[in-house]
């Protein structure tokens, strides 16, 4: 059964009471509220995902509740729970989606070190993934929402999961935050986008979700070899340019902005050796979508790059 | 029901780790939680690797027990790392600097290392050191809370055994510094002196001590049962536990453990540790040991201390709470006061708590956020 297949009040009910349990593959998380509108939220983002048995194991258990304290109830407040253990600030209950968004993410990170955790964009095409790592600020958002529309797969836009042994990229074509100026941005670029409401006056400013595209949800369960690893940056006035950075500086910009690099010791550093050791280096400038798009398209429509070059000794 | 019936699933588990391979999917389900929420997710996949199972569990946990390992074995080792960076940074101080709980398991290979996950580093030195080593430590990139205001300051150097918790500002660690076993202002009397009598040198960390085996069981045990919040309270109990069936076996360690109670004057802690081990976690020790601690707490006292304590060691998870578990944990916050404080003091600091609890949002842990 999908999120769509159930009604609206029954959707409600069912997350004030049990809580309802997706399938974000490869995690199933079981969600709690009391906050309707964030029940109407998830089935706008999450529609097309399966829904899972009440009985079958569950990752994790978060919950986002009105919060008990007098004064925080007062001023509206929700709270983010980790299977019983409340975590972050409480926020105005209409950034309840927001919330759990970055709650989902914290739980991943600081739990599943299955995979090697890295704070980047991931897209694919042509079976080959591009991954953006970068720190907030840097346009990495808006890129990957703009790519995510023009014949590239989104996997993720926040969190790329390294399978360490394989090598290979996953997924959860779970729903893109954009902040601020993004947002119209985004909407006149993307009419087609399906976007939640815009929450103002979070820590980030406003943020609003759109919701991943179809074919990226149907394919969600595909992961992608990398080739691309870039570092965007947004730079006012700036004509778009890529440029070929050093294998060392892709390096360091992945191991900077991953979650659990310091957890995985040698291995990690081996794994992240490997993946630069497959992949085109490349830092981007950038200050219009349009522009940017061009240069994607063309590394898109470049042979495969050939046998890698070898890695010094000391990185392999 | 049988006592082994009514037991959490965690502790059930970690008891004897062979019921794992019989559990479904849904156990598996909520003994992870348990397991989380307890701080013992380590020791649990530790036990998991050992008895050779964690490769025929049911697909779905072993990632998570994988992760656990692979978080507890990293937090060991950048343990090691972060104390002989202590080391140096403390080299000039005379000394010792000894190690307390998890650090000095860990640094010591004691039998609660496997799988042990902490959050900070106990570390304890003489009282007359005590400004020095703050110094030194300031000047090396450590630093308070910035939370912590006025009140907090005077409260830590004025009425604790230690100072405000220090963080490393670029490596993010965290460090507890003692100076005495409990509180000066503590009811018991006590002889914090004492544990200076005999540390004993870690291997490959010049300077740097653990507590002889009594004195390492004794001042476990008088944390556990002096603390007002226990939210590792079972992961401390089980630390207890494999203390004593670590120590046990060393020969003529139960009359030196006694002695040594009465010694420092801790017999009541060590009774409170012998008596809740056993009954929670059935550790072996022998039945005559209890008698040498002096009279037991009166029938009254002792029905409300088993009401609290069987409480409050429980898995810290929703699924384990008993009926009264607020009133319990109420109870023994104001119990590790009243050991703590002269009464006027008491009144006064749970008050100046409970206004700032009831006015102030409620506390959170601060997390990154992607």
């Amino acid at each position: 059964m999908r999120l769509q297949d159930i009604d609206t009040p029954r959707l409600r009910a069912r997350m004030r009471d049990g809580g309802v349990t997706l399938r974000l593959s490869p995690f199933t998380v079981r969600v709690r509220s009391d906050i309707p509108h964030l029940a109407d939220d998830i089935a706008t983002m999450y529609r097309d995902f399966e829904l899972v048995d009440e009985r079958e194991f569950v990752d994790f258990h978060v919950a986002v509740l009105r919060s008990p304290h007098w004064l925080s109830r007062l001023q509206g407040r929700a709270e983010f729970w980790f299977d019983g253990q409340r975590s972050f600030t409480p926020l105005p209950a209409a950034q309840a989606l927001a919330m759990l968004e970055w709650g989902i993410n914290w739980c991943i990170a600081a739990h599943a070190h299955q995979y090697l955790l890295i704070h980047a964009a991931v897209l694919e095409r042509g079976g080959r993934a591009l991954l953006m790592p970068a720190p907030p600020g840097s346009g990495k958002s808006t890129l990957c929402a703009a790519l995510a529309h023009r014949g590239w797969r989104l996997l993720s836009d926040e969190l790329g999961l390294l399978d360490m042994t394989t090598g290979l990229v996953h997924g959860m074509a779970r729903p893109i935050n954009l902040k601020n100026a993004s947002i119209p941005l985004i909407r006149a670029f993307a009419p087609e986008a399906v976007f939640s409401a815009s929450m103002p006056n979070t820590s980030k400013g406003t943020v609003a979700l759109v919701r991943a595209p179809q074919a990226s949800i149907q394919a969600r369960l595909t992961p992608a070899r990398p080739a691309w690893v870039v570092l965007p940056a947004w730079r006012a006035e700036s004509p778009a340019a890529l440029m070929p950075i050093e294998r060392a500086q892709a390096f360091m910009g992945l191991a900077e902005q991953s979650f659990n690099y310091d957890v995985h010791g040698q291995a990690g550093f081996q794994a992240l050796g490997r993946l630069v050791g497959s992949c085109g280096c490349y830092r981007f400038e950038y200050s219009r979508l349009d522009e940017a798009l061009t240069h994607f398209d063309r590394l898109a429509q470049a042979a495969p790059a050939s046998a890698p070059d070898p890695l010094p000794e000391h990185a392999r | 029901m049988s006592a082994e019936r009514r037991r959490p699933l965690l502790v059930r588990v970690l008891l004897q780790p062979a019921v794992a391979v019989g559990l479904s999917l849904t156990d598996w389900d909520l003994l992870l939680r348990q397991a989380r929420r307890s701080n013992l997710a380590g020791k649990l996949a530790e036990q998991m690797e050992r008895g050779g199972w964690l490769d025929s569990l049911p697909e779905p946990v072993r990632p998570h027990l994988r992760a656990a390992l692979l978080l507890s074995r990293r937090q060991a080792q950048m343990l090691r790392r972060e104390v002989d960076l202590l080391r140096r940074t403390l080299a000039e101080l005379p000394g010792p600097l000894i190690l307390l709980k998890g650090a000095a398991y860990v640094l010591g290979g004691h039998a609660p290392a496997p799988g042990r996950m902490f959050s900070d580093i106990d570390l304890l030195i003489p009282l007359e050191q005590l400004p020095r080593c703050e110094t030194t430590l300031l000047v090396h990139g450590w630093d308070f809370d910035e939370g912590l205001d006025a009140y907090d300051q005077r409260y830590y150097r004025d009425w604790m055994h230690e100072l405000p918790p220090l963080h490393h500002k670029r490596r993010g660690t965290s460090l507890d510094l003692h100076h005495a076993l409990l509180p000066p202002t503590a009811r018991t009397p006590l002889d914090s002196r004492a544990l200076f009598d005999a540390p004993r040198a870690l291997p490959g960390f010049p300077g740097v001590f653990e507590l002889p085996p009594e004195d390492m069981l004794l001042h476990s045990a008088a944390h556990l049962f002096h603390e007002g919040e226990l939210p590792n309270g079972l992961r401390d109990l089980f630390d207890l536990d494999a203390l004593l069936r670590e120590f046990g076996a060393i020969e003529g360690f139960w009359p030196r453990l006694t002695a040594r109670a009465r010694r420092i004057g801790l017999t009541r802690p060590l009774w409170l540790a012998l008596r809740y081990t056993r009954m929670l976690l059935d550790t072996p020790w022998p039945d005559a040991l209890l008698e040498e601690l002096g009279p037991p707490p009166g029938t009254l006292a002792l029905r409300l201390l088993d009401a609290c304590y069987r409480r409050a060691l429980r898995p810290a998870h929703d699924s384990c709470r008993l009926p009264g578990h607020e009133l319990a944990e109420a109870a023994l916050y104001v119990r590790s006061h009243w050991l703590r404080m002269p009464f006027g003091l008491l009144a006064r600091h749970l008050l100046r708590k409970a206004w700032t609890r009831m006015t102030a949002t409620p506390e959170v842990p601060k997390v990154d956020t992607p």
